[in-house]
């Protein structure tokens, strides 16, 4: 797609500092990708913990190992953890590595304010954590925070939960600019926009929809706070509020952030899919434009998550159809991925395999989706393990696919070596087959009836139920693998050469593997 | 597209020692809130950490603008730097815009639907069974559940403190507008003048908007407590007033910046960076004049 006629350079400037202070002090766009990628790494395996606390207790009907109250605080934590502290900063990461590489600029635009994005979360996340500790428990009202759990019978680690939340909208909010601006204002010359990697694109637009909704959320824990704290009257129908309103304003920023986690991944299997195929990507600007259109259309379906909580029909009817739009674009992705494999000479190395297990089980995702976008099925749907299922199937092999196969697929150009290929096999089918023995059960159970957040549930749901926990162990120590060969390539192996794949395209392949501590002080030339 | 001089910063100690600020005052603040709801009184630990916490924030802001202030009249910054700062800013002000668009989405919510629903209108009326005697109407008098939430017993007359904050502001813009052609032109006394007078007219609104407070507490029995109308009117004005402190202050910066011969008739983004926020601020407040106090 783009070739650079002038390369790389790497003089004049020195390496790294030595010690902890260089991370800490670092302004070097790698270094903070890197520290984002491991802090995000802590964080899954984190609240891979607390999932599988959850899944130990599903294991049987009745309540075995903890008790319902420490259940609560589990899905809690566990969904916040994975979706603010493992996802998003994950792909924060990746753009931090590769957006400059793969546009050819020399760093990130405003590379202080990069530190400080980083630096804001293991603080939030921090005191998020302590409140596990504290008398009154950690919160246990869902990911989703409704009111009035989340306001009149919240535990008062709520307050704590919500300055946590803000925090992490501050660190969202200026990463996203940094890579809003970088993309912007510091691309190579003759890099234009409809040449970028589609990562670079994905990512493009991403950040538009953090600025755009971080604030919301932003607005809607601040009137949880005046609420809890001050009196106000936001979410409760006794002063002219309403507890329903809670719910529309956490949407409008809870859609667009779903996308948020799934579009950077887009990006990563539209990167890893030509490589691997040794083809360009079918059809790049309907791409660019498929993606546009799911984040515009991101904007007006949110409540379709809330269908069965009261609304007008005709809003249920708009929202209905606003959201079945999203199959069009998502299936322009799905058609264009698949035809770029189509008379491929495809090889099948671990980021390809992720890369195409992202694409079928995403679909999986994608589908289900549709069957809960039609408002009347929806209302048997509802609060069931057919909803966990459903984002589980987008979210894990799809987002944290995703996010996996960009690691493979990039980490050679990281450390410099080749990762050992035996192993990221072993660990994708372990994952692979992990993640749909533990998820592909709950469609069937939630069919059946099982509601969500629950930990006791009737007999008959039992034997899938414990199924689903053996996938999610045999899911959540497959990561192990994941760590060991991590830790194994960034010590040593095969020295990776520059291209590093022999299908791969574009700036970032173009400097040399591990990639130098600076690269691109002077602006390569891109046709 | 990129230049060669592209400044990248070594590495720095703001951002930790930000974090550290910024961890106190959330922690802090989330402290001090507990114990102010469980009944608690005084100074106690939570509002040690909030203070140094914000101090230290503080502190390292100015640390911070200071030493991209000396970078930029050392000339280290390139024309492709300056245009990162102004996408930047531009970006950070769109954020802000939806901040306040949740806020007015909610009234708008409240005063179009749930309110009515409340009162038996519409389509989701069956919710007037709650509070059978409840009768909508906006100012919000009577909220369903009056002993909980009692009402207000009058509003905010749009046309004495607000139209008055209102022809402040405008002015204000106006004010601004002219310093700045004032600087284009190598004007600084003019300039110097006319943005003393901005930053005066910010703080008189600011006053005017403390007088209002004090009216809506002590005689109109208009409180946060006092239901959604109380809630709304104090979180889209309280916003809005803090923003116009910070812009404010942002500005009496500038002033400092200008009174020492910072600025170029080519080279000011930090004026044209507080302009825009000054003037965004403003936008807001139309806003709010509009749908808060006279609609």
């Amino acid at each position: 797609m783009t070739t650079a006629t002038a390369s790389h350079d790497d003089h004049g400037h020195h390496g790294p500092a030595k010690g902890i202070m260089r991370w800490v002090l670092t302004t070097n766009h790698k270094d903070i990708g890197s520290m984002y990628l491991w802090f995000s790494f802590a964080m899954l395996l984190t609240g891979g913990v607390m999932a599988l606390i959850v899944r130990a207790e599903l294991f049987q009907p009745g309540m075995q190992l903890i008790r319902p109250e420490f259940y609560n605080q589990m899905t809690t934590m566990h969904g916040l953890i994975m979706v603010f502290g493992a996802i998003m900063p994950a792909f924060v990461g990746l753009a931090n590595w590769m957006v400059p590489l793969m546009i050819g600029a020399p760093d990130m635009a405003l590379p202080r304010m990069n530190n400080w994005s980083f630096w804001i979360l293991p603080f939030a996340f921090g005191m998020l954590l302590f409140t596990l500790f504290t008398e009154a428990g950690a919160p246990n009202f869902g990911w989703t925070f409704y009111a009035p759990l989340s306001t009149t019978y919240a535990p008062s680690s709520v307050t704590y939960f919500i300055f946590g939340v803000h925090m992490m909208g501050i660190s969202s909010i200026m990463g996203a600019i940094n890579i809003i601006v970088t993309i912007l204002n510091l691309r190579a010359p003759g890099m234009t926009l409809m040449k970028m990697p589609l990562f670079v694109w994905t990512w493009f637009i991403t950040a538009y929809l953090l600025v755009a909704v971080m604030p919301v959320l932003a607005g809607v824990v601040t009137m949880m706070l005046m609420d809890i704290h001050y009196g106000t009257a936001f979410f409760d129908a006794a002063g002219g509020g309403d507890p329903v309103l809670f719910q529309h304003v956490f949407w409008f920023f809870g859609h667009p952030e779903v996308y948020i986690m799934i579009l950077p991944a887009f990006g990563i299997v539209s990167q890893i899919i030509p490589t691997f195929a040794r083809k360009p990507l079918f059809g790049y600007a309907s791409m660019v434009y498929a993606t546009s259109s799911i984040a515009f259309l991101s904007f007006i379906v949110w409540a379709h998550h809330m269908f069965t909580v009261g609304l007008p029909l005709q809003t249920e009817l708009f929202f209905m159809y606003a959201t079945m739009l999203i199959a069009i674009p998502t299936g322009v992705k799905v058609f264009n991925w698949v035809s770029t494999m189509f008379r491929g000479s495809m090889t099948f190395e671990t980021p390809m395999l992720f890369a195409i297990a992202f694409v079928v089980l995403f679909t999986i995702g994608g589908f289900s989706g549709l069957m809960l976008s039609i408002a009347p099925a929806d209302f048997q749907y509802h609060d069931t393990y057919f909803v966990v299922a459903h984002f589980h199937y987008v979210l894990v092999p799809g987002a944290l696919f995703g996010i996996i196969a960009g690691v493979y697929y990039w980490l050679p150009k990281w450390t410099g070596h080749y990762y050992n290929e035996n192993l990221g096999k072993f660990h994708f089918w372990m994952s692979f087959i992990g993640v749909n023995i533990t998820f592909f059960p709950m469609h069937f159970i939630g069919l059946a009836g099982m509601p969500r957040r629950i930990p006791d549930y009737a007999l008959q749901f039992a034997d899938f139920n414990a199924i689903a926990t053996v996938g999610a162990f045999i899911f959540g120590f497959s990561q192990l693998i994941f760590l060991f060969l991590l830790i194994k390539t960034i010590r040593g192996g095969e020295k990776a050469t520059d291209r590093v794949w022999e299908g791969a395209e574009g700036l970032e392949w173009t400097i040399p593997s591990p990639a130098p501590y600076h690269t691109f002080a002077e602006p390569p030339h891109v046709k | 597209m990129a230049t060669s001089n592209y400044y990248v910063p070594e590495s720095s100690y703001f951002p930790i020692v930000a974090s550290l600020g910024l961890i106190g005052m959330a922690a802090g603040a989330g402290g001090m809130m507990n114990h102010m709801s469980a009944g608690g009184e005084g100074f106690v630990f939570p509002h040690f950490v909030f203070t140094a916490g914000s101090l230290l924030l503080a502190f390292i802001f100015f640390q911070w603008f200071g030493k991209v202030i000396t970078e930029s009249r050392a000339g280290m910054y390139s024309p492709q730097m300056d245009k990162s700062f102004r996408w930047g800013m531009s970006w950070f002000i769109f954020s802000e815009v939806m901040f306040f668009v949740a806020f007015f989405g909610v009234l708008l919510y409240v005063r179009q639907w749930a309110g009515p629903w409340l009162d038996g209108q519409g389509d989701k009326g069956s919710t007037h069974m709650l509070w059978p005697d409840f009768d909508y109407a906006w100012p919000m008098f009577n909220n369903p559940a009056g002993a909980d939430f009692p009402g207000p017993q009058a509003v905010i007359d749009p046309w004495h403190i607000p139209l008055l904050n209102t022809v402040l502001l405008m002015t204000s813009s106006v004010t601004l507008t002219i310093a700045h052609h004032a600087l284009r032109a190598m004007h600084r006394g003019k300039t110097i003048f006319w943005l003393a007078v901005t930053v005066i007219l910010g703080g008189i609104f600011v006053y005017y908007q403390i007088l209002e407070y004090i009216e809506a507490y002590t005689e109109l029995g208009l409180t946060l407590d006092s239901g959604i109308y109380g809630s709304t009117f104090f979180m889209l004005t309280g916003f809005h007033g803090l923003h116009v402190t910070i812009g404010a202050f942002i500005l009496f910066i500038m002033w400092i910046r200008i009174c020492k011969g910072h600025f170029t008739p080519d080279q000011h983004f930090g004026f044209e960076a507080a302009a825009w926020y000054w003037h965004f601020v403003d936008m807001v407040w139309v806003g709010l004049f509009l749908f808060v106090y006279i609609l």
